[in-house]
């Protein structure tokens, strides 16, 4: 018989490990993903995988089925990557910026620089290869905060709920994702409003 | 006429506009054009693939997790008198391991019984791979479709608790095979005594395959064996 999120999550409260071995190998793939798309590093994701279900385990008694499990535990695993985001950054912050440094030009600078031309950025596959350095130009929220409406499809509130904001400054935080986005991405994209 | 924001574009980008702002929308060709040079970069990053995992990465991410998690405090009608079994059948082996632990140094002082401790471990050892070997036996030898585990989960369990204990014991004094031989015999039990009480023959039929695949029956033939021989030569008087 195969066990329902919601049954196994019952019987995993229980204690039975072999309820919840159901549960990681059924959702183990997104949630890695999920972090994957956070963090934006495989390590990190792999821990963050363990990390997840190490709380879900420890929380279970919380989970009262009301929404569905899947839902609960990406709240769980956005946590967790928030979590390591910030500690990421604040340690990026006690260290010296590298934009500061003359040296060490930033990506953009790299990118106008050195990179293809407009017009060949105008092709997705080299558009969504800068992705990953205007994501990191994020703060950890407004990270969070576009992973989860942009890839995951959470709506307003469900952002609200991992980032443990109101509605509005859910909003926000998409919104300013998707500006600083836009102002890293079009200058290399050749668009400019 | 006032404008969309572009706060308001990314809104109804994602669909989270007001009425306002969508009626605004459909009549300005300003705005519309700045919705859809917004929505064409959007649109470009609609993937963000993460990188591939093999088939059989579940199976390894459980296998990290498992040892780690603690023990759930199980609480409320679950709970049965039967469920202490194993851990009594566990502190008696605790008794004994620890009597046994303690009585080393002893021994080791008066040079009298490391080997009466490790014969008592074969002993207690041998006969713990007897009872295991007969429910991973009979799991095997279920038929699928008609297969009730009942009583299997049950025995599993009772035996999950001595196998930890004597899987340390064999560790500690050093025999790393059997310890291996344990080890790969308690994620068995552990499957075996955690297996739902309605599994179907699907599931049965993969525990079956699993206990086959990894040769545990033969491998637990093979230290049985070689306690026995073992049991032989310390069996001279001491």
């Amino acid at each position: 018989m195969e066990w329902s999120d919601q049954a196994a999550a019952e019987e995993a409260c229980k204690g039975n490990q072999y309820a919840f071995r159901v549960l990681v190998e059924r959702h183990s793939r997104a949630v890695f993903r999920l972090a994957y798309r956070m963090t934006g590093n495989e390590h990190d994701a792999e821990d963050l995988v363990q990390e997840t279900f190490m709380r879900a385990w420890k929380q279970l008694h919380k989970f009262d089925g009301r929404a569905a499990f899947g839902s609960w535990l990406y709240r769980i695993a956005a946590n967790c990557s928030l979590d390591l985001l910030r500690s990421r950054r604040s340690r990026k912050e006690q260290q010296p910026a590298a934009g500061d440094d003359q040296t060490n030009p930033s990506w953009l600078e790299t990118v106008a620089s050195e990179g293809p031309s407009p017009e060949r950025l105008t092709q997705s596959s080299e558009i969504a290869a800068l992705l990953p350095a205007a994501l990191d130009e994020l703060s950890a929220s407004e990270r969070a905060a576009f992973i989860l409406r942009h890839y995951e499809g959470c709506n307003i509130e469900e952002i609200a709920k991992a980032l443990g904001t109101g509605t509005g400054a859910a909003k926000h935080s998409v919104f300013r994702a998707v500006q600083k986005i836009r102002r890293s991405l079009e200058p290399a994209w050749g668009v400019t409003r | 006429m006032k404008h969309l924001s572009d706060e308001q574009l990314t809104m109804a980008y994602y669909g989270d506009e007001d009425q306002q702002a969508r009626a605004h929308l459909a009549e300005c060709s300003e705005c519309r054009v700045a919705f859809e040079r917004l929505q064409r970069l959007l649109n470009e990053l609609a993937d963000y693939p993460a990188p591939e995992r093999a088939a059989s990465w579940e199976a390894e991410v459980w296998a990290r997790l498992a040892p780690k998690l603690p023990a759930r405090q199980e609480r409320g009608e679950w709970f049965r008198w039967w469920m202490l079994a194993p851990a009594l059948a566990g502190l008696l082996v605790v008794a004994f391991i620890g009597g046994m632990l303690m009585q080393r140094q002893r021994d080791v002082a008066s040079g009298f019984s490391m080997t009466a401790r490790q014969r008592a471990l074969l002993a207690v050892m041998g006969d713990h791979l007897d009872r295991s070997e007969i429910v991973l036996a009979e799991v095997v030898n279920a038929a699928p479709g008609a297969a009730d585990l009942d009583s299997e989960r049950a025995r599993a369990r009772d035996l999950l608790a001595d196998n930890r204990l004597i899987r340390q014991a064999a560790r500690r004094d050093g025999d790393f095979r059997d310890a291996a031989v344990l080890d790969e015999l308690e994620r068995v039990l552990m499957d075996i005594a955690h297996a739902p009480a309605d599994s179907s023959a699907t599931d049965v039929e993969a525990l079956q395959r699993r206990i086959e695949n990894e040769g545990l029956l033969f491998k637990i033939r093979v230290v049985r064996s070689n306690i026995q021989k073992k049991e032989q030569n310390k069996g001279q008087p001491l």
